[in-house]
């Protein structure tokens, strides 16, 4: 893709539109912008404390699990632990990451000069910290934070509940008013922001996939909202639509939240395929391989997400039909994944490589993604399932699609675009720490996770059979060398901000988009003009 | 301001409405898919009790009662049929079968009595839930009485004997030779009250 931009900067200045460059000073810059920088920043930085947060709590769960026996924490509050740090993680950290992503680079790499509903964008970072405080605050009722799981079975959230599930309810209906507004935002943007010449089929693959996800978010979050609606009114107002004492039934709970939740799951990687397939050209110096195919891949797993949700409910009794259609339909998605792996792959193939830091983290997500993949093909298979159903293989599985695939993704994104946001490039041996401590503590974190759970132990307990002892000893001492190693990171953008060698307009030689025609750090205001697209 | 620079303006100003039109346009559209999607959420709830009684998935068993009007009794086969109870947690009552199985023939009417008696020093009421396995014979196993129609209201230490009249449909699959039956007694006594 060929681009001409006419950064007209003097026709800019004598713009007569209102209030250009003119920021607010102080906090009522940031409570009252609308600029899609301003907010991909806040974004950004919220959930890189909700990433710390939910992390620590991860700390404490691996803390109570170095040995054996109780040490620590009563297993109610191992529970809560558990609870809080998948809804941050999940919510918290890598949904809004992705969504700071989204607004910082979307308007840019179509040409648009902002989001397409600035307010509503405004609207939909600042409701989310209240959402959280709603949700952490429930830790100083006398009963608790939610200890039911980030999943919420029903009868454990409804009837058996602590008290906090009202919290909970509350907090999540916020969330997910907040993931609709900014989904919105985003098909709208892409719909119709495009710069003249852009066609579907010439927009970046990391437009393409927020795009799909956004979809994805639009379709599926009312359904979470329904549900924890249903909840709450089975717990507080007398209703049974779970609870099989009136007519209702638990196992439907499992149907209707899994119908949100596995789309769910593919909200938090599509947009991390995005960015692989944007870092690993750019350091490839080679276009995407078979960037069509990519699409129609992405667009593919996004439509099976909707029709195999039953794949994380094989223990509950179906019938063998239900069974081999929702085996059959998980192992397919396998098969356009296969497809992305690769093209990342044939992407990179006699490519002129180099490994800067953006690069290692993508070349990490692909084989480490890739082992989540596996893990979870060996998940869906029915009869191996009943075996790993619940144990420590299935946590090992997911920490590997989002902790080595969606957050690497976000760490490689964040790196390759930190010179366009801040105008300066970070600290290189600082990157590289962060890198070979994150890769190599994650692996020792998660890794034997995987041997723990083929032996048999359970996910969600604070104690377990002393045979587990010295697997979990390493598990724990990755996991805190994981959690350290992010502080790396923090040090690393902080630095990155305040100063460093001034980063030119495009940093990185084998980059394309329209975010590199823009000068580093990218001005407040980009492509009030649009460009044009050849 | 010179006359190509205001037509210039216009134009873009035009150039804004319909840009403004079609983002209120594709909003709408979002909306609608919004709305729409959270409707369904809370359809999927009775579409889910369609699907299961139609396909009787879920082991569940139709909450109405069944007429008899078997031609014939199929004494060729011979079906076990076994009975299950459980209390949830919270309900101090006893409650249990008076037989633990009985076989049958498919037509055949079966009478058997389960016995409930109140634990507890005051007045409740409770509510058994059946669920048959395997979750295939659900549709066939016909209650023409069951107690599990109607809440029981027992005072502090009644006991009652409550009666299940059932039938296994002719046309039960050839592989299904056992059925299991069983109830979990629930503790109705809040929502009866209010």
């Amino acid at each position: 893709m060929t681009t001409d931009v006419i950064d007209d900067q003097s026709e800019h200045d004598s713009h007569d539109g209102e209030h250009h460059d003119h920021k607010m000073t102080g906090i009522k810059r940031w409570l009252y912008t609308t600029n899609h920088k301003d907010i991909g920043s806040m974004y950004l930085w919220f959930s890189f404390i909700m990433f710390l947060t939910g992390g620590a709590m991860a700390l404490v769960i691996r803390a109570e699990l170095f040995q054996p026996g109780l040490q620590i924490i009563e297993p109610d509050f191992f529970n809560q632990m558990t609870t809080v740090h998948g809804l941050i993680m999940v919510f918290g950290a890598i949904m809004p990451a992705f969504t700071g992503l989204a607004n910082w680079m979307l308007p840019m790499m179509v040409g648009a000069p902002d989001m397409a509903l600035p307010r509503l964008n405004n609207w939909s970072f600042w409701i989310l910290p209240f959402a959280f405080a709603i949700l952490l605050s429930s830790f100083f009722m006398e009963s608790g934070a939610p200890n039911f799981g980030w999943t919420f079975y029903a009868p454990l959230s409804t009837t058996y509940s602590n008290g906090s599930t009202a919290f909970f309810v509350f907090a999540v209906h916020i969330m997910g008013i907040s993931s609709i507004m900014g989904a919105i935002n985003i098909v709208v943007t892409i719909m119709n922001m495009r710069a003249p010449g852009m066609t579907y089929m010439k927009m970046p693959l990391f437009v393409w996939t927020f795009f799909i996800t956004a979809y994805l978010l639009i379709a599926v979050m009312p359904v979470l909202a329904g549900t924890v609606t249903m909840v709450l009114t089975d717990t507080y107002f007398g209703t049974s639509f779970f609870d099989a004492a009136g007519g209702g039934d638990p196992v439907m709970f499992q149907h209707i939240f899994w119908f949100f939740g596995h789309p769910e799951v593919y909200i938090m990687i599509l947009p991390a395929f995005g960015i692989v397939s944007t870092t690993i050209p750019a350091f490839s110096r080679k276009p995407l391989f078979g960037y069509s195919s990519m699409v129609y891949a992405t667009a593919s797993i996004a439509f099976l997400s909707f029709i195999v949700w039953a794949h994380h409910m094989f223990t509950t009794g179906m019938p063998l039909f239900g069974e081999l259609f929702f085996m059959y339909c998980t192992m397919l998605i396998a098969v356009p994944t296969g497809v992305k792996v690769f093209n990342w792959a044939a992407t990179m193939w006699r490519g002129s490589i180099s490994f800067e830091t953006p690069m290692l983290f993508s070349i990490a997500f692909v084989i480490l993604f890739t082992i989540g993949g596996f893990s979870g093909l060996m998940l869906a298979m029915t009869p191996a399932d009943f075996q790993y159903h619940d144990t420590y293989f299935v946590v090992a599985h997911f920490h590997y699609v989002l902790v080595t695939g969606a957050l690497f993704s976000i760490f490689a994104g964040a790196y390759y675009w930190l010179p366009k946001w801040t105008g300066y490039m970070y600290n290189d041996t600082l990157s590289k720490w962060h890198f070979w401590c994150s890769l190599i503590s994650v692996n020792l974190l998660f890794f034997p996770m995987h041997f723990l759970g083929l032996a048999g132990m359970p996910r969600r307990i604070p104690d377990y059979a002393l045979q587990f002892a010295d697997f979990n000893k390493w598990v724990s001492i990755g996991g805190f060398a994981f959690g350290i190693s992010q502080l790396i990171f923090l040090v690393l953008v902080i630095k990155c901000i305040r100063g460093g060698e001034k980063a030119p307009m495009k940093p990185w030689d084998g980059a394309e988009g329209l975010e590199w025609t823009v000068p580093s750090p990218a001005p407040y205001h980009t492509f009030t003009t649009p460009p044009k697209i050849d | 301001m010179t006359n190509g620079e205001s037509q210039n303006k216009l134009s873009k100003q035009a150039q804004a409405k319909t840009h403004d039109a079609s983002v209120k346009k594709t909003v709408k559209k979002l909306m609608l898919i919004v709305f729409g999607m959270f409707g369904f959420g809370f359809a999927l709830v009775p579409l889910y009790d369609v699907f299961c009684d139609i396909t009787g998935l879920n082991g569940k068993t139709s909450n109405v009662a069944a007429s008899y009007n078997v031609k014939s009794i199929d004494t060729e086969r011979t079906i076990t049929v076994q009975f299950l109870t459980r209390t949830a947690k919270g309900i101090p009552w006893k409650f249990e079968p008076m037989v633990n199985e009985v076989k049958v023939h498919p037509g055949e009417r079966k009478t058997v009595i389960f016995y409930a008696k109140n634990e507890s020093t005051s007045d409740i009421v409770g509510q058994a839930v059946p669920s048959v396995s395997p979750g295939r014979a659900a549709v066939y196993f016909q209650k023409i009485e069951c107690f599990c129609f109607n809440s029981q209201p027992l005072k502090a230490s009644e006991d009652v004997e409550m009666g299940l009249q059932f039938y296994v449909d002719l046309d039960i699959p050839d592989d299904v030779s056992t059925i299991t039956l069983s109830y979990t007694l629930y503790d109705i006594t809040s929502s009866v009250d209010s």
